[in-house]
């Protein structure tokens, strides 16, 4: 079963979001990675370009496939995890760790409101299996 | 996800590779395992390093006896079915008349008036009509048995060692491309040196009630579960497998828009032989040249090209991406692609347009991959 921390927000395209004062801190989730296989790449944007809530800020990929990786909040980029250049694999072994993607500066932290809770995350994962 | 419109066919392996935690997807009108628990990258390496074990029991095997059965399929496919001997298996393609391909496929001999022929799993159907339509007067009876066989491939340097556990043919005096009757397990099979990831091995048929049994038996023999053990491999692996080693995949390199010239298979192209379908417009395309090329590639840049995708030279779109993929083996980014044959040459720049972004490649000799010599 999926590791499904109780502290974060979730999307349903399957990012987690960790509020920390006006930035937000996003990944994808145990689920997602699970899902992709081995991570081999990931693409991300750079500190200061500027993503809407649901647009793509960059890509994942296994062997076998790309992902898009959506931004659940609107804001600028603060910090992306330039690490995951080189060891793409903490997306696998650590996603709520040491895999985050990005830091985004929130524009309209109320957007956080309208996500998913860990139980409401887990069912959807769930409905969405059957 | 779409429903698919009709029920998936499942090999006698299906709940097995469940249990083992295979992810199951569709492919060729099959549910399959893409990958197991280790995941694409492991199975990948220990095929290389170790062993391998594939189910490809959903390939088609149609069944050609009589007199005339070499003359039939010979007839049909551009290799020269009539070089055979007994207990010899060769690579070969069924072609249109416009010398394109309608598959790629293995012909083994059993004897003078009995062939096997061993076809991709989605193109069993299509495969069976095209032969079966061009039966004339001959003595022959022809039979689709595709679903009297499973068929596990077990590949890498251990793949030897671990089957010759389990049988009494002396597989070391098996030849590359020839294959035994025997048993293995006990269990009556037809055992081919053959594979299609680049590195020793044999693939194994018998009756798929016995698919589990020697599925389970060969992954005991293999020590699976040991760090240096045999791995059940899916189908990303063996894609990528195959992809390392060069070699063509029917519905990408080749498909019947593609000349068996321009994917680089003039060595399973006899033009001297007997009259076969397409010989004509093959012959003629080798005399006026080919205007386009399967070419191998690997990235330069950060980026990972996919099939597809566009080939760009000095900014002028000029092919396509037949398959592209990271390399587990070789820890590079690499691809196949047809380019104009006047671009064709190793060493040339090229582009791969990943999804809007320009990324740097460069034409390298085929194959990626090849094994150590023993």
């Amino acid at each position: 079963m999926a590791n499904v921390p109780e502290n974060l927000h979730y999307s349903k395209d399957h990012e987690w979001v960790r509020v920390e004062g006006d930035t937000a801190v996003i990944g994808i989730t145990d689920h997602a990675q699970d899902q992709l296989g081995d991570v081999v790449y990931v693409e991300l944007p750079r500190a200061g370009d500027e993503f809407v809530a649901n647009e793509a800020f960059g890509s994942v990929e296994s062997v076998k496939a790309v992902s898009e990786i959506f931004t659940p909040v609107s804001g600028k980029i603060a910090e992306a995890n330039d690490s995951l250049t080189d060891e793409p694999e903490k997306v696998n072994k650590d996603p709520y760790g040491d895999g985050w993607m990005i830091k985004i500066k929130m524009s309209s932290p109320g957007e956080v409101d309208s996500l998913l809770t860990a139980a409401e995350y887990e069912d959807f994962t769930k409905a969405e299996n059957e | 996800m779409t429903a698919p419109a009709l029920k998936l066919k499942s090999t006698p392996l299906n709940s097995i590779h469940r249990k083992l935690g295979g992810r199951m997807v569709e492919f060729g009108g099959w549910d399959m395992p893409v990958q197991y628990a280790a995941g694409t990258v492991e199975e990948h390496v220990r095929t290389r390093k170790h062993a391998g074990l594939f189910d490809v029991s959903h390939m088609g095997e149609v069944d050609v006896r009589g007199p005339d059965a070499v003359a039939f399929v010979n007839g049909l496919v551009s290799n020269d079915a009539s070089k055979l001997v007994d207990e010899q298996a060769q690579y070969s393609a069924l072609t249109t008349p416009e010398g394109t391909v309608i598959d790629d496929l293995l012909v083994y001999r059993f004897a003078e008036d009995h062939l096997l022929l061993v076809v991709n799993a989605g193109t069993t159907d299509k495969d069976w009509d095209w032969i079966s339509s061009h039966r004339e007067n001959e003595n022959i009876e022809l039979r689709n048995v595709s679903d009297n066989y499973c068929q596990i491939a077990l590949q890498g340097p251990d793949a030897l060692g671990i089957l010759q556990k389990l049988t009494r043919l002396p597989l070391s005096e098996v030849k590359y491309y020839h294959f035994r009757e025997g048993e293995v397990d006990g269990v009556p099979a037809i055992v081919s040196r053959t594979g299609y990831t680049g590195e020793d091995g044999f693939e194994v048929y018998a009756s798929p009630d016995k698919a589990e049994q020697l599925w389970n038996r060969t992954l005991d023999a293999g020590n699976f579960g040991a760090d240096d053990g045999v791995l059940p491999c899916g189908l990303a692996a063996r894609n990528t497998l195959r992809l390392e080693a060069g070699m063509c995949l029917y519905g990408h390199e080749i498909d019947e828009t593609t000349t068996l010239l321009e994917a680089n298979l003039g060595w399973i192209t006899k033009l001297n032989k007997r009259d076969f379908i397409g010989r004509d417009r093959l012959l003629a395309q080798k005399q006026e040249g080919i205007g386009r090329k399967l070419v191998g590639f690997e990235v330069t840049d950060r980026g990972i090209a996919r099939d597809a995708q566009d080939v760009l030279i000095d900014g002028q779109r000029v092919g396509r991406v037949t398959s592209g993929s990271p390399a587990p083996f070789l820890k590079k980014n690499i691809g196949m692609a047809y380019v104009p044959v006047e671009f064709a040459n190793e060493g040339r720049a090229i582009e791969i347009d990943v999804r809007g972004r320009m990324v740097a490649a460069q034409i390298v000799p085929l194959p990626f991959y090849k094994r150590p010599k023993q």
